[in-house]
């Protein structure tokens, strides 16, 4: 299915990431945003409720992020494409609501501009530190998926791509940006509707009385009806059978988050989503998401310069982690250098994926602003010894 | 209460056998019962008046959508065979918010506890009627938390005692048709589960008004209410609501307070008109961009 011409702006434009977001989503289809103010990522909310009344769909300030977030999946449940936007104490009140999407299986887009924390930490400067809260920061066992634009043009390209995931396997999806990212402002190209490719909703064709609301189908993800359309379904946060009656015991309680989890986790290969630059003869291997593999190119280079054999490999999508990846590259490089603005999140994933056959070398960053190129390199050089 | 109880004229016997069918089985989900409520609990007649008032009121039950939350009001979703979403504790309003405004076409009921509604959702209740989003809510106050096992609520009266407020509560209650009305509800009423017929009749009103409406249902919870405070059984309590309810319609909402064990002003409150919050953009975007704007949801708003 191709863009709906209606909300895309063909062209060329020079605007920062926040804005190219807003318009990647728009072109993706989503036509319900709730939202609060956050810094630094209300641009993105501001530029939706400008440009939504004549494109046709709705914009609500909502009283808090925790309304925000389940405005949006009573909006999925009646039927639009649905997004909000956050920033870190935002992300923290909305993680209730995280999970109810993942057990709902609510398809919805969550933007995340990151800034320092914890807590209030730093409004109006960069971090990556939540990139581990959105894995794991609701309560139980749930997957989602996680994509990391490094540019304004990706914050455009990459909203397409989020909106399409979140109605295919039906989780929540994370768009992981920064305070950089969100306020730098670049060449945007925006294409054609008609060469940008929309996934519709998995509309179910069962009648209503055949219609289970949450039977499997061959990818484990269900097909979904709309409230309104006759089909009476019921939809709850309690452990629920096909029919989404609750039912609370092991057996139904195993079968679920067995399907939960599987429909990601069985098809991680399909989700891998990573740039490869020079790792034909690496030996040591950067990898780096979102901003931070902007900074982590320079430093290739010079290492380059300087006789080093180093490669770099970046997450688009991050969660699921492209495990099989780091694993393929672990058996025949010397090390892995992690470069992240958080005290070592993303690393962990690395560790744990290496599993000892590597050296990783963490290059934290408290957040404020990004790293210096400098930083990056010495931990490169000093892995490469 | 026994008219609202009726059963169907039997249309046929089977081998001696009556066959009797309860006029609210169809707006149930039949495979979902018998239901988690205990005896002598309120909840389940405050659904008895409700399907009477789905059924009066005329409406095309695929276009009904009902939320609730959680708590023992929380699971009525799970028991009527509407579109039905039992959402987060505390959230059913916003999530009836989203619902509502991505197609407006639904009428959306959010029912819910006291506790539910008014302490943790009590931030949402108060902007949704703000804003008069055309959403009903029934509100079921038993006046405690019973799916925990008897906490203090918001509307738990001075002088009751709840398991957290083990010698007698010393907070001060919500007067909920006071807070409903000062936020800008255009229906408000309060009646309890002995006035079934009134109750019946304001959700039936309450369905076909536009707008935040709200109604408080009065329910007994024997089980951690009444028996922790040795007010008898689910029957006492409902003589209470007979022997001590004023119907006063059109009272000042801020005169209808509840006390412990006290009189209980009953009635439709509030009944006015307000523009939905979707009409308001509506008609704002009209006059803003002129021709260039294409109502939203159409004339269903």
């Amino acid at each position: 299915m191709k863009a709906d011409p209606k909300g895309v702006l063909t062209g060329n434009h020079f605007i920062d990431g926040d804005h190219a977001a807003c318009e990647g989503a728009l072109a993706a289809g989503c036509r319900f945003v709730a939202g609060y103010p956050i810094t630094p990522s209300t641009e993105v909310v501001e530029r939706f409720a400008q440009r939504i009344p004549l494109i046709g769909g709705m914009f609500i300030q909502m009283e808090d992020e925790i309304a925000s977030s389940i405005a949006i999946l009573g909006a999925a449940w009646g039927g639009k494409k649905v997004m909000t936007v956050t920033s870190g104490p935002g992300l923290s009140l909305m993680m209730e609501h995280i999970g109810y999407a993942a057990m709902t299986e609510t398809p919805c887009v969550i933007v995340d501009v990151q800034r320092g924390g914890p807590s209030t930490g730093l409004p109006t400067l960069p971090a990556q530190a939540d990139m581990t809260q959105v894995k794991w920061g609701s309560h139980g066992d749930y997957e989602i998926i996680a994509l990391c634009p490094n540019s304004p043009q990706e914050c455009f390209d990459l909203m397409i791509k989020a909106f399409n995931l979140a109605e295919q396997y039906r989780v929540p999806v994370f768009f992981m940006m920064d305070e950089v990212v969100g306020h730098m402002t670049e060449r945007v190209v925006i294409p054609a509707a008609d060469t940008i490719e929309i996934a519709e909703r998995r509309w179910s064709k069962k009648p209503p009385g055949e219609y289970k609301a949450y039977e499997a189908t061959s990818d484990m993800v269900p097909d979904m009806v709309k409230a309104g359309d006759g089909y009476r379904i019921h939809i709850t946060g309690l452990t629920h059978d096909e029919r989404g009656y609750p039912s609370m015991n092991p057996p139904t309680q195993k079968k679920l988050l067995g399907r939960l989890l599987g429909k990601i986790r069985d098809q991680r290969e399909k989700l891998i989503d990573v740039r490869e630059e020079h790792l034909d003869d690496a030996e040591v291997v950067v990898v780096s998401f979102g901003i931070t593999s902007r900074v982590t190119g320079p430093a290739i280079e010079e290492a380059r310069k300087r006789g080093v054999k180093v490669g770099h490999l970046r997450l688009v999508i991050a969660w699921p982690f492209p495990d099989t990846v780091i694993r393929k590259l672990a058996q025949r490089v010397k090390a892995f250098v992690v470069p992240e603005l958080n005290m070592g999140q993303m690393v962990l994933e690395v560790e744990r994926t290496v599993a000892g056959k590597a050296r990783v070398v963490s290059v934290p960053h408290a957040g404020g602003t990004v790293h210096e190129p400098q930083e990056i390199l010495e931990r490169i050089l000093e892995a490469a010894k | 209460m026994s008219d609202n109880c009726a059963l169907k004229t039997p249309d046929h016997e089977t081998e001696g056998t009556l066959q009797i069918e309860n006029p609210v089985m169809p707006f149930l989900r039949q495979d979902r019962i018998p239901h988690i409520w205990c005896p002598g609990c309120g909840i389940g007649t405050t659904v008895n008046c409700f399907t009477r008032a789905l059924e009066e009121s005329g409406l095309d039950l695929d276009q009904v959508a009902i939320v609730s939350g959680i708590g023992c009001t929380g699971r009525t979703a799970g028991y009527l065979n509407l579109d039905s979403f039992h959402t987060t504790h505390g959230r059913p309003i916003p999530f009836a918010t989203g619902l509502k405004l991505a197609n407006p076409r639904l009428k959306v009921v959010v029912y819910s506890g006291d506790g539910d509604l008014t302490a943790i959702g009590g931030n949402h209740f108060m902007h949704a009627a703000r804003r008069n989003m055309d959403v009903m809510i029934v509100c079921v106050n038993n006046f405690t938390y019973g799916m925990t096992g008897g906490q203090v609520a918001p509307t738990t009266p001075i002088g009751a005692t709840q398991t957290t407020m083990p010698y007698g509560n010393f907070e001060n209650s919500f007067n909920l048709p006071f807070l409903a009305d000062a936020c800008g509800a255009v229906y408000v009423a309060r009646w309890t589960v002995f006035h079934v017929k009134q109750l019946a009749r304001a959700m039936k009103e309450g369905l076909l008004k536009k707008g935040f409406v709200f109604i408080e249902a009065m329910a007994p919870c024997p089980t951690l209410y009444s028996r922790r405070n040795r007010l008898g059984d689910g029957v006492d309590q409902v003589k209470y609501f007979k022997e001590n309810s004023v119907i006063r319609n059109g009272a000042e909402t801020k005169e209808v307070g509840l006390s412990f064990q006290g009189e209980i002003v009953v009635g439709k409150f509030i009944d006015r008109e307000r523009p939905t919050w979707l009409d308001s953009m509506n008609a704002h975007f009209s006059q803003h961009f002129g021709d260039k704007y294409q109502t939203y949801g159409g004339t269903n708003g």
